[in-house]
C-alpha cells in the first residue's frame, strides 16, 4: 500500500542525496539546478527574445530536457543503493514496497518537472525584462498547458522506465549503459517501425494527423505517454520483490 | 515463563543446488541476548534474512514476535531493528541525516526525533561530529552509527550481524554493556551473530551453533560447555609429579591427562566438575595456581570439527 508520509520520507532522502552527490549542497545545487536553469531558462530566451513565448522550441526543450535529466539520474535509484550496500537495510525497514518504489520515482519526477516549472518561469521573466514592448509577454494557454502536462508525463516515463532498469541492474554504471541503449533503441525503433508498417495503416495515420486539430493530436500524444507510464509503473511494481533485490 | 519471540521449525533455504539453511529449529525467549554462532558461509545471514521476511524459506516455517515470516513480514519489520552484514549508511549524508531518515521511516515525531538522535549520538560519543558526511568516517564510527540506527525506534527485537566488527575494544565493551542493559532492563531481545566467541560468552544468555546450515548445538553457554564431549581443562601449577598424574588419571571423570610444562592438560567426561580434580592434585602433593575450563571457543571448535 502507498503511504504518502512514507513516500515523502523517501523523496526527502533522495533529493538530499541528489543535491549532495558532488560533496556539498552548494556544488550539488549549482550542477543539478543552477546550470540547467541558466542555460535553458536565461541564455536561450535571451537569444530568442520575444519569439521565445511563441516558439515551438520552448515546449520541445522543456519536454525533452527533464526526460534526459531524470533518465540519467534515476539509474542510481536502486542500482546505486545496491552498489553502496544500503539497499538491504532499507528493505529491512517497515516501508512497504510501493512506498519505496513510488517515493524514488516521485523524487526524480519532482526534480525534472520542478526544473520545467522554474525554467519556464525564468524564461518568461527573462524575455519580459529584455524584450519589453509595453505589454506582458505570456505563453499561449494551450501551448503551456500541453508543455506542462507532457513534461510531467515525460519525466514520469523516464522515471518509471529508469526505475525498472535500475531494479534489474547490478550496478549504477550498468543501469546507465542499459538506459543509453534503450534511448538509442527507441530512436532507431521509431524509424524502423514506421517504415515496416503496412501501407493502409500509414494512410490511415496520415489522414488522422491531417484531419485532426492540434488539440486532438496533443491529447492523443498525452494519452499515449500516460498509458506507457502506467504500463512501466506496473512492470516496476511486478519487478519489485525484496528477495530478488537482495539476491541479485 | 518468558514469551518466545522467535520460533523456527524445519527452516530450510536452498540456493539452486546449495542448501544454505537445513531444517533449523530454534526458540528464542524474550529479553535474552541470543548468540548465533557459526563459521563463514554457515547460513547465519540467510537465517536473519528469512526471519526478517526478506527471503522466503524453501521449506519449514518461522514465527517472529508471533507473526509468520511468509504472511506477515511487514508486521515483523515494523517491530524489529536490524544491523545487517553491511552498515547500510548513506555516505553522502551526514550522521544526523542518516538517523533523521530512519527516524522518519519509524514515524517518530519531530521532537522525539531530535531528542532520540541526540541521546544516541551523545551516548556513542558522536554528537560533536553529527554534521560530517558519513563517507569520511572510520569503519568503527560507521558501525557505531549503524548500531544507533538499529536502536532508534526502541524495537522489541534487534538483529545484529557482527555488531562489534571494526569497533575498538573500548567501544566494543561499551556496546556489549548497552546490549546487556537493553536486554535486562528494557526486555529487548537481541539476536546476535558474531565470530567473537568470548563476546558471545560474556553477553549471550543462549547460543546456537550452526555449520553448513545445520544446527549443531543450542543452549546456555555453560550448558554447552558441560555437555561437550571431550571437554578440556587446564590446571596451571607446580609439582605435577608422576604421583599427581596417577592420582588424576584414577578419577572416573578423567579421560586423559598429560603434563605440558607447568600445565596439566585434561580431557574430561561431559558434565565433569573440576573441584574433585583440584582436591586430588593437592592431596597427591601438587600445587594449583589456576584452573582453566573449556571456553565456548573450545566447544565451538569441537562441534565444528566433529561435523567435518
Amino acid at each position: 500500500m502507498i503511504d504518502l508520509g512514507d513516500v515523502r520520507t523517501i523523496v526527502w532522502k533522495e533529493l538530499k542525496e541528489l543535491l549532495l552527490q558532488r560533496g556539498t549542497t552548494r556544488r550539488g545545487v549549482l550542477a543539478s539546478i543552477i546550470v540547467p536553469l541558466v542555460m535553458l531558462g536565461i541564455f536561450i530566451p535571451l537569444q530568442e527574445g520575444a519569439r521565445w513565448v511563441q516558439s515551438p522550441m520552448t515546449p520541445l526543450v522543456w519536454i525533452v530536457v527533464p526526460v534526459f535529466l531524470v533518465a540519467t539520474m534515476i539509474c542510481d535509484s536502486f542500482a546505486g543503493e545496491r552498489d553502496r550496500r544500503t539497499l538491504e537495510t532499507l528493505l529491512a525497514s517497515r516501508l512497504s514496497d510501493q512506498s519505496i518504489l513510488f517515493g524514488k520515482i516521485a523524487a526524480y519526477v519532482m526534480y525534472g518537472w520542478g526544473l520545467t516549472l522554474l525554467g519556464l518561469t525564468l524564461g518568461l521573466i527573462t524575455v519580459n525584462v529584455t524584450a519589453w514592448h509595453g505589454e506582458l509577454l505570456l505563453f499561449p494557454l494551450r501551448s503551456i498547458a500541453f508543455t506542462l502536462a507532457m513534461s510531467l508525463l515525460g519525466a514520469g516515463f523516464a522515471g518509471t522506465g529508469g526505475v525498472l532498469i535500475s531494479l534489474r541492474a547490478a550496478t549504477a554504471r550498468q543501469a546507465q549503459q542499459t538506459m543509453s541503449w534503450v534511448f538509442m533503441g527507441l530512436m532507431f525503433a521509431g524509424g524502423i517501425i514506421g517504415s515496416k508498417l503496412p501501407a493502409t495503416w500509414k494512410v490511415a495515420a496520415a489522414q488522422y494527423l491531417a484531419g485532426g486539430t492540434l488539440v486532438k493530436l496533443a491529447l492523443t500524444a498525452l494519452l499515449i505517454v500516460a498509458a506507457i507510464d502506467v504500463v512501466l509503473a506496473l512492470a516496476a511494481m511486478a519487478r519489485f520483490q525484496r528477495s530478488k533485490l537482495i539476491l541479485d | 515463563m518468558q514469551e518466545i519471540v522467535i520460533r523456527t521449525e524445519g527452516l530450510t533455504r536452498d540456493f539452486k543446488t546449495v542448501r544454505a539453511v537445513d531444517g533449523l529449529a530454534i526458540e528464542v525467549r524474550a529479553g535474552t541476548v541470543f548468540g548465533f554462532l557459526g563459521p563463514n558461509g554457515s547460513g547465519k545471514t540467510t537465517t536473519i534474512r528469512m526471519l526478517l521476511g526478506l527471503l522466503e524459506p524453501t521449506a519449514g516455517r518461522a514465527e517472529v514476535l508471533g507473526f509468520d515470516t511468509r504472511t506477515a513480514a511487514g508486521e515483523i519489520r515494523q517491530r524489529c531493528g536490524a544491523l545487517l552484514e553491511h552498515p547500510g549508511l548513506y555516505e553522502r549524508l551526514s550522521a544526523e541525516d542518516n538517523l533523521e531518515f530512519y527516524a522518519r521511516i519509524w514515524r517518530l515525531s519531530a521532537a522525539e526525533r531530535r531528542a532520540r538522535i541526540r541521546e544516541l549520538l551523545e551516548h556513542l560519543g558522536l554528537w560533536e561530529r553529527r554534521k560530517e558526511m558519513v563517507g569520511k568516517w572510520s569503519r568503527g564510527m560507521r558501525q557505531k552509527l549503524a548500531v544507533a540506527r538499529a536502536l532508534l525506534h526502541r524495537p522489541a527485537l534487534i538483529f545484529l550481524d557482527e555488531p562489534t566488527a571494526g569497533l575498538d575494544p573500548v567501544a566494543a565493551a561499551a556496546l556489549r554493556e548497552q546490549l546487556d542493559m537493553l536486554a535486562r532492563s528494557e526486555g529487548v531481545t537481541v539476536f546476535l551473530t558474531t565470530h567473537n566467541l568470548s563476546e558471545a560468552e560474556k553477553l549471550c544468555g543462549q547460543v546456537a551453533v550452526i555449520r553448513a546450515g545445520k544446527l549443531l548445538a543450542i543452549g546456555r553457554p555453560e550448558e554447552l560447555r558441560s555437555q561437550a564431549r571431550g571437554q578440556k581443562a587446564e590446571i596451571v601449577g607446580q609439582e605435577f609429579s608422576p604421583n599427581v598424574l596417577a592420582a588424576v588419571r584414577a578419577l572416573p571423570q578423567v579421560i586423559s591427562a598429560a603434563v605440558e610444562g607447568n600445565r596439566l592438560v585434561l580431557q574430561l567426561q561431559g558434565g565433569a566438575t573440576v573441584a574433585p580434580l583440584v582436591n586430588a592434585i593437592i592431596t597427591a602433593g601438587g600445587q594449583v595456581e589456576e584452573v582453566r575450563k573449556a571456553s565456548l571457543e573450545d566447544v565451538f571448535l569441537n562441534l565444528v570439527e566433529e561435523e567435518r
